[in-house]
């Protein structure tokens, strides 16, 4: 059976959006499956909206196209849903996962158009309390591991875990950190259901 | 056996460069070809390779240091992209001359203006005439296999002529993808030793590179020249044949795909036609004889092998991904007509422009192109033969 997820991720340049794409690419690809993570370009400047793309598939995959319609789509940055149409071509049987501090009614209740299941996550509340810093990307990677289900979550943590150690090596601590962010976001989106 | 990874387009390519260890890369860094020189000054600065790395200050200087190496009987590469390919004009027709086999890795973008980084091939197919090969691969995978067989092809003693390795900018040199890598001693043994016949620091036979040719001589240089490219053709499929050993991977002068029985077809170069495939299997399943050919020789231009794979396609679209202002279409247009001219029962051609400036192509685009060949089939109206493909107009803005 062949199945293939794709996921539009929105947020604003040097938030890491593209580096969030790159980084679910990565552990797709370890647990076995064909990937693909790409940002689209425009201007580069920070703050400015950029978009990032994700395929991801048990089969080859040979469309270079951006996608329009999207199983899941992230949301790094709240203020975009103000300026940027993110839910655009969202399928409705997808998702849209959001960096909010507010509860999916309350998104809801503002976005009645959003014709999907939506979830939210106080990525900023989790990035500041697990790292120190304001690293949104880190928790955003779980959300969408979480409600696609594109793998099984230990496997994703194994997973995140070595990436963490190689990338960094020389700061243990931030290992630590990063991964009580993706562990404190699992839980969270757990606690949802 | 193979390595399995995941590497973006640039990343391949830098990648291929560490494991072919050059004895020198000049470069001058351009969007979006920049990553390449930058991974490889890594490998440089970590003592993985012991390439002479030489960062000069714009292209036309990292051209004119590549001559000089390559010249000197040094295996020399390089990377650029858009204007800094066409600030290298002048000096690819000295390297190609001076059959110097340099080769460049292209990644294709806009040439300014109005100033665009994103991919189209107006870059390299202003250079179509420069007596340079051009490959072109349609994602990592193949820009990765295609810049190490170029080192063999290029090197040949029937052929020592410079070659560029060009693949879509940010499409596939910024999108990170599966791969399989093929080990390093197998590269290697693959690429060998670089052992020019005459070169410029061989103190036994002194020679001169690049002097004044007068009219006795040039026309028969430009002949000798034209010879070793008719020659590249012949030895890319002998290249291929051994690159399948190391790595079971299929290469032909282009690539065919479900176009034997075909009567619609299209003929594209580099990223697009893999979108180009999902729309042939989509209308396949809706049971249309749909087929593509994908460009990998550029030059020299396979024609003879082109016309015989496409003589039977009742109709035919070549895709463009540039404008040459010649008010009838663009270079594969004007290429693939001309291969077909011979051809007794020729199919209707029409020739699109697409995707300029990095315009995105969706499935949906190529199977417009699909239909449109079927009107042409149905009415027997061949039309405008030079169009352009999702173009905004006035009206529908």
């Amino acid at each position: 059976m062949s199945k293939l997820t794709e996921i539009r991720w929105h947020g604003r340049g040097g938030q890491g959006a593209k580096t969030a794409a790159l980084l679910l690419a990565d552990v797709a690809f370890s647990t076995g499956m064909y990937v693909q993570g790409f940002p689209e370009y425009g201007p580069e400047r920070m703050g400015a909206p950029i978009t990032a793309y994700n395929r991801i598939s048990e089969d080859k995959i040979r469309v270079h196209s951006n996608i329009y319609e999207p199983n899941y789509v992230v949301v790094v940055d709240e203020s975009l849903l103000e300026s940027v149409p993110v839910a655009k071509g969202l399928k409705k049987d997808g998702a849209i996962i959001i960096n909010t501090a507010k509860t999916p009614e309350e998104i809801k209740s503002n976005y009645p158009n959003y014709d999907c299941r939506i979830y939210t996550i106080d990525a900023k509340e989790i990035s500041e309390s697990t790292l120190g810093k304001y690293f949104p990307n880190t928790p955003m990677l779980a959300a969408v591991v979480k409600v696609s289900k594109l793998m099984d979550e230990n496997r994703f943590l194994e997973e995140m875990k070595h990436s963490f150690e190689h990338k960094f090596a020389a700061k243990p601590n931030v290992i630590e950190g990063n991964m009580n962010a993706l562990i404190m976001t699992l839980r969270r989106l757990d606690d949802d259901k | 056996m193979s390595i399995r990874e995941r590497l973006s387009g640039n990343e391949a390519i830098a990648f291929a460069m560490k494991q072919i260890n050059p004895d020198v890369v000049a470069a001058f860094p351009i969007t979006p070809s920049t990553e390449i020189p930058q991974y490889f000054s890594q490998y440089v600065a970590d003592g993985q390779v012991d390439t002479e790395f030489v960062p000069v200050e714009s292209e036309h200087s990292a051209i004119s240091a590549c001559v000089g190496s390559q010249a000197a009987g040094a295996r020399t590469m390089t990377a650029t992209s858009s204007c800094g390919l066409a600030l290298m004009h002048e000096i690819l027709y000295i390297a190609a001359s001076n059959r110097l086999p340099i080769t460049i890795a292209a990644i294709n973008r806009a040439l300014s203006g109005p100033i665009n980084i994103n991919a189209d091939h107006s870059d390299t197919m202003g250079s179509r005439d420069s007596g340079w090969i051009q490959i072109y691969s349609e994602n990592n995978q193949e820009a990765y296999d295609n810049f190490i067989q170029a080192l063999k092809i290029v090197e040949h003693k029937d052929v020592q002529l410079p070659a560029m390795v060009c693949q879509d900018g940010f499409i596939t040199s910024h999108a990170v993808e599966n791969i399989e890598l093929i080990e390093d001693a197998k590269v290697k043994e693959f690429v060998g030793e670089y052992n020019p016949e005459c070169y410029l620091l061989n103190e036994k036979q002194p020679m001169s590179v690049g002097p004044y040719d007068t009219p006795s001589y040039y026309l028969e240089h430009k002949r000798q020249q034209a010879e070793g490219m008719k020659n590249a053709k012949i030895v890319a499929l002998e290249v291929a044949k051994e690159f399948e050993k190391i790595s079971g991977r299929k290469y032909g002068l282009f690539e065919a795909y479900k176009l034997e029985d075909a009567e619609a077809a299209i003929v594209i170069i580099n990223s697009t036609a893999g979108t180009a495939k999902d729309a042939v299997d989509k209308m396949r399943n809706e049971g249309k004889k749909v087929g593509l050919l994908k460009i990998r020789l550029f030059r020299p231009f396979p024609a003879e092998e082109i016309a015989e794979a496409l003589k039977h396609v009742k109709v035919l679209a070549a895709m463009d991904k540039t404008e040459s202002f010649s008010s009838q279409g663009g270079p594969l247009g004007a290429e693939i007509k001309a291969a077909l001219y011979h051809e007794e029962k020729s199919p209707k051609i029409v020739n699109y422009i697409y995707g300029l400036g990095g315009r995105d192509v969706k499935v949906e685009d190529i199977s417009s192109v699909y239909e449109d060949l079927y009107e042409i089939l149905a009415t027997g109206v061949t039309g405008e033969t030079y169009r352009y493909l999702s173009v905004r107009n006035q009206e529908g803005k």
